[in-house]
Parts: C-alpha cells; sequence; structure tokens
C-alpha cells in the first residue's frame, strides 16, 4: 500500500474504529461511597444523618454524573457516527473519461455532496488528487492527473469552498486503483482521490 | 554508409601506408554491393581477459550495425591464434575487408587493424584501460576503443561508450549501451523522466513527492533541487549548452514549459498553453528550437517553438478522432527529424517526421512501442516496447531496421540515451 492511500485509511480507520470503540464502551460505575466513622455520642447522631446526607447526596450526585457521562458518551457516539459518516462522503472518489478532465455529471453529483459539508467544517483542508490509467506516456499522464485535480478545485470553489483550504497533485499512472488492463479497471483509475488531516477532529453534519 | 566510403575512411584514417593507395582501397570496395557493411574479423589473441574482449568488442561492431562481424569457426579460431601474422588467403576468402586483433598489456589494451586487401597493417594504437576488477571503468574503456576502432572502419565513430538512463520502480538506472552493467542511480522513491547533461557527468530527473526537478551529479553522487513548489515538476531536459533546465510544471492552470538555470533562481514561463498541458520539451542540437508535446487542440499532439517560447507551430499534421495521440518527441542528434510516439490502431508506435518536408515513417508495428531517444549517432533509437510481453528497452537501427532486447526485467519506460561519454 502507498503511502498516500495508507494515509487516507487511516483517516478512515480512525472515524470508523473510534465510532465502534465508544459503542462497545461499557456504562460507567457509581463511584463507591465511603461512611466516615464518628467519635462523639452527642453528636453522633446528627453527624450519622449529616453523614448519611452527605453519602446519599454523594451517591445521588454521582448517579448524576453517570447519567451525564452515559448521555455525553452517546453524544460522542452520535458525533462519532457523524464525522464517520461525513469523512466517508468527503472521502468519495469521482471518475472521469479516457483523456479528460471534464467533471461528469456523477462527479458533480459527488462533489455537490462534499461542498456543504466542507463548508460546515471549516478546519477541514481538503488535498485532491489527480490519477490516469496507464495508456499514454507517464509525462503527460501527470500533467492530466494534474489538471483533473485542478477540475475538481475549480467546481467545489464554485460551491463556495475557499480556494486556500484545498491543495492539488498529480500521481499520473503511477498508482492504479485497479491493475487490469480493460476498460473496467481503466476507469477504475481514471479518478480523483481526496484526503483531509485524519487528527483534525469531529466533523459536524451541515445544517439543510 | 556505403562500403565504398567506408573504406575509403579506413584508407585515409588509418595509416599513411594505406592512405597511399586509395584507388584499390575503391576497387575492393566493389567486390562488395553498394550498401553492404564491410566484414571484418576480429582476431582472437592471448593474455588476461584476452576473450572477453574480443567477445564485447564484436558485440560492439555488430550492434553498430555499420561493420559485419565475421565469425571464425573452430579451425580458423585455431589457424588464427598460431599464426604469428594475419593468415590473409583465408581472411580473403570469408570475405573480410578488414581483421583487428587486441592484444591485453600491462597498461591497457593494444589494438591493431589489418587491411586485408592490401595485406597492410592499418592501424595500430595502445589504450590505456583499468584492471579488470575495475570492471565498470575496465568496459567503459574497452566500449571507448571499439568507438575508435568503428570510426577507422567506417568513418563514423561509434556509440560503444555511451549508457541509456531508464525508468524502473520509481528510480532512475543506467545501463552500459550493451545491456550490461545496470545500476540504480537513485534510491528508492518517486524519481522519473531522467535526462542527460550534455557533457554526460550530470543527470536532471524529476520527483512526485514532494514534486521537483533534482540534478544529480555522476561524478561525486550529489542531488540538489532545482526546482520545486505545489502542483507537478514534470520532463526536465538540459538545455544543449549545459546551463539551464527546461521542465514542464503547473499547478491549477494546465501545464506549461519553464525554464531555470543551472546556477539556480527562479523558474521562467516559455510556454502560453491556457490551461492546457504542455510537457516533455527537446531541443534542436543548435539550442534554438524546442519541440515539446501539447494538448491544446484537445489531444496530445507535437509543436515546436523558439527557445524563448514564441513561434509556436504544428509539427505533427493534426489528427482528428478519439484516438489522435501524439507525444514523446526527440529531436535528432542531425537536427533534421523528430521521433515521437503515435497512436494507431489503438497501439502505439515509433515515427519520425522530417523537419522540412514534414514527412512520416513509421519504424515499428510490433508490439506497443514508446517514447524513442535518440543516440548521439543519430541512427539508433531506444524505446519502451512490450513486444517480448513485458516492457523492456529495446534497441532499433533506424536505417536497417535492425532491433535488439537492451533491458532484462520488467516494468521498464523512459530511456534516455546519454551523449559520448568521457566520464567511467
Amino acid at each position: 500500500m502507498t503511502r498516500r492511500t495508507a494515509a487516507l485509511s487511516f483517516a478512515i480507520v480512525l472515524a470508523v474504529g473510534g465510532l465502534d470503540a465508544c459503542r462497545k464502551k461499557p456504562e460507567p460505575e457509581p463511584t463507591p461511597t465511603t461512611v466516615t466513622p464518628v467519635s462523639n455520642a452527642g453528636g453522633r447522631r446528627a453527624d450519622s444523618i449529616a453523614t448519611a446526607d452527605a453519602a446519599a447526596r454523594r451517591r445521588a450526585d454521582s448517579i448524576a454524573a453517570a447519567d451525564a457521562a452515559a448521555a455525553a458518551a452517546r453524544a460522542g457516539d452520535e458525533a462519532k457516527r457523524t464525522t464517520g459518516e461525513m469523512a466517508a462522503i468527503l472521502s468519495q472518489k469521482v471518475y472521469f473519461d479516457y483523456d479528460k478532465d471534464v467533471l461528469r455529471d456523477d462527479a458533480r453529483a459527488v462533489l455537490d455532496t462534499k461542498a456543504p459539508i466542507l463548508i460546515a467544517n471549516g478546519w477541514v483542508s481538503l488535498s485532491i488528487t489527480g490519477h490516469t490509467d496507464e495508456r499514454g506516456t507517464a509525462e503527460y499522464n501527470l500533467a492530466l492527473g494534474q489538471r483533473r485535480a485542478a477540475q475538481v478545485k475549480r467546481y467545489l470553489e464554485s460551491k463556495g469552498v475557499p480556494e486556500n483550504r484545498m491543495s492539488t497533485q498529480s500521481m499520473g499512472d503511477s498508482q492504479p486503483a485497479s491493475e487490469g488492463t480493460d476498460e473496467a479497471a481503466y476507469q477504475m483509475n481514471r479518478r480523483a482521490e481526496f484526503e483531509f488531516p485524519a487528527s483534525g477532529g469531529a466533523l459536524v453534519r451541515p445544517r439543510s | 554508409m556505403t562500403y565504398r566510403r567506408a573504406l575509403l575512411a579506413l584508407l585515409f584514417t588509418a595509416s599513411s601506408v594505406a592512405a597511399q593507395d586509395t584507388t584499390r582501397g575503391v576497387r575492393i570496395g566493389l567486390t562488395y554491393d553498394p550498401g553492404t557493411k564491410p566484414g571484418v574479423v576480429v582476431l582472437p589473441s592471448r593474455g588476461t581477459g584476452a576473450d572477453s574482449i574480443r567477445a564485447i568488442v564484436q558485440r560492439d561492431l555488430d550492434f553498430s550495425d555499420r561493420v559485419g562481424i565475421i565469425a571464425l569457426d573452430a579451425a580458423g579460431m585455431s589457424d588464427a591464434s598460431k599464426a604469428s601474422a594475419p593468415n590473409w588467403p583465408m581472411l580473403a576468402k570469408l570475405g573480410a575487408a578488414a581483421a583487428v586483433q587486441i592484444t591485453p598489456t600491462a597498461t591497457g589494451l593494444h589494438l591493431a587493424v589489418y587491411n586485408v586487401a592490401t595485406h597492410q597493417t592499418a592501424l595500430i594504437r595502445d589504450f590505456i584501460a583499468p584492471t579488470m576488477t575495475e570492471m565498470r571503468a575496465w568496459r567503459a574503456a574497452v566500449h571507448g576503443m571499439s568507438d575508435e576502432l568503428e570510426e577507422s572502419l567506417t568513418g563514423t565513430r561509434g556509440v560503444a561508450r555511451t549508457r541509456v538512463l531508464f525508468e524502473r520502480a520509481k528510480r532512475i538506472w543506467m545501463v552500459d549501451s550493451d545491456g550490461e552493467q545496470a545500476v540504480p542511480v537513485t534510491e528508492a522513491g518517486t524519481a522519473g523522466s531522467p535526462a542527460w547533461h550534455p557533457n554526460g557527468s550530470m543527470i536532471a530527473y524529476s520527483v512526485l513527492i514532494p514534486s521537483q526537478i533534482v540534478v544529480h551529479d555522476l561524478t561525486n553522487g550529489r542531488s540538489r533541487t532545482l526546482a520545486s513548489g505545489n502542483g507537478v515538476f514534470i520532463s526536465p531536459v538540459f538545455t544543449p549548452d549545459g546551463t539551464s533546465v527546461v521542465y514542464g510544471h503547473g499547478v491549477d492552470d494546465g501545464v506549461d514549459i519553464f525554464s531555470v538555470a543551472l546556477a539556480g533562481g527562479p523558474g521562467r514561463r516559455l510556454s502560453v498553453g491556457r490551461g492546457s498541458d504542455n510537457v516533455q520539451p527537446t531541443f534542436s542540437s543548435d539550442g534554438r528550437r524546442i519541440a515539446f508535446t501539447s494538448g491544446r487542440p484537445g489531444h496530445p499532439e507535437i509543436y515546436t517553438m523558439d527557445a524563448d517560447g514564441t513561434n509556436v507551430d504544428l509539427l505533427t499534421p493534426l489528427e482528428f478522432g478519439e484516438n489522435a495521440y501524439r507525444a514523446s518527441p526527440d529531436w535528432s542528434p542531425d537536427g533534421r527529424s523528430v521521433a515521437f510516439q503515435s497512436r494507431i490502431g489503438g497501439i502505439f508506435q515509433i515515427m519520425t517526421i522530417g523537419l522540412r518536408d514534414r514527412a512520416l515513417k513509421q519504424l515499428t508495428s510490433d508490439g506497443q512501442n514508446e517514447e524513442p531517444s535518440w543516440a548521439p549517432d543519430g541512427r539508433h533509437l531506444v524505446f519502451g516496447s512490450s513486444r517480448s510481453g513485458v516492457k523492456v528497452l529495446w534497441v532499433l537501427d533506424v536505417e536497417s531496421g535492425r532491433t535488439r532486447q537492451l533491458t532484462r526485467g520488467s516494468g521498464v519506460r523512459n530511456p534516455s540515451w546519454s551523449p559520448r561519454l568521457t566520464t567511467n
């Protein structure tokens, strides 16, 4: 696996794996309470009532805390799940016709789902990498891949994503997604891929 | 070159003795059909490495496609190794125009060339060579001798002492002209598109991650980045005067051809592609014009422009349709034609186009053939071909159509043939 796809997979694994870990986490146990021994007989009852009250309060507090933690965990679950969903959309590849950098309708539809997520998550910077199939020369293919990445960037920019949050590069034909030599494989390889930082934080759902 | 001129060259360049008798040389030439290569026998000799030297020189002469190597049978070998002087009747019977003998000496190699027609020694020369333990340098010295020998036989210096750079698994490799001594030049990484400095001491190549143009000094192994940044930096070549590197670069507005001084400094844009891809520059030998691949008509075609980017001209006749694709130009050393790859019936083939008459010639038809690069003799081309089932480098003699496989293994692309080399 190449370094680039490894980084991308890491981003997805982190998001999806994190989600799983949260879901499986056990409910937090209430904190055990301790009763302080008392020595004064006269004040003993009052003290013990006070102690009992305190203990009850602590118990109630700890239950509330546990509830809050569970709620937070549930919220965290939801956040993680959303992050995973958003990450999956941002990672979705777009595909091109042979020797073309024109965005097809299917590519535009995919990019249309990415743009609002990028707008809603201002911290995300997106790296766009253009790829080609193996036909043609390595050097022209590098240029073609760059042109594809640039087209994608231009389209997202037209949908309101700030230009300075996107970068473009090309791998030409050097990183095929499929090793085949038929049109099905070539189509898989004529693509733009997307990467964004894996450690940046949670992704929120855009308001629809 | 015709045999007649070849013999004249032999006689003129070889020795004063032979030079006295040009008429006889021409007469001998007439005993062969015009255009037939002069036959040469490489005689056996004694000494350390003598057999290896003989084998290397025979191959060099054979690969030159300018002389015909006449093999000696067992009896001939036995006879020749016993004889103190060339066996003229035997050599004449074999149809040899010249006989060659190379003897290892304490300091290198002793070369003797005999004119079979005149029974005279045409050339005696001693060459300094390292010992065989320094295999690379030793082979380079033997190839250098082959090139001088070829010049004395045909009037044209050979290209045995040259090397070919190529790309395999994102590393730059180098191999001798005879396919031996293949070595990687760069570490594992994302290197591609190697090119030679005109003096053969330095190479340039592109790196994908992080994208940059690198120059690498072969004499001391040092590398430095010449241009880098966002986007792609691809297909570097040196200017013929060796002072600059010209390459393709682009970020979001297509790829254009840029020039940067070897001494460093900012890149200067030469082409005006208006969003199209302009890559793979190659210079005319006088340095005045650049041929390059441009996607400006909607698919790749070969264009030319002045070295400053002006006077752009479409070189290849524009083809229409989904399948048109002309790329990878390499300007011939004599300046008269440009070799390139063109898709014909869905498969890439090597072609040349004349600069004056724009005449097209298709040079290959077997398998997929791509990325041609001229040898400094202007008659051999190296290119990537799938004709054997895997992608390796092949050499084509443009004049005779003869081909040979240069590299072994697979996954080889982007060859670049060196100038004649003087360094090891």
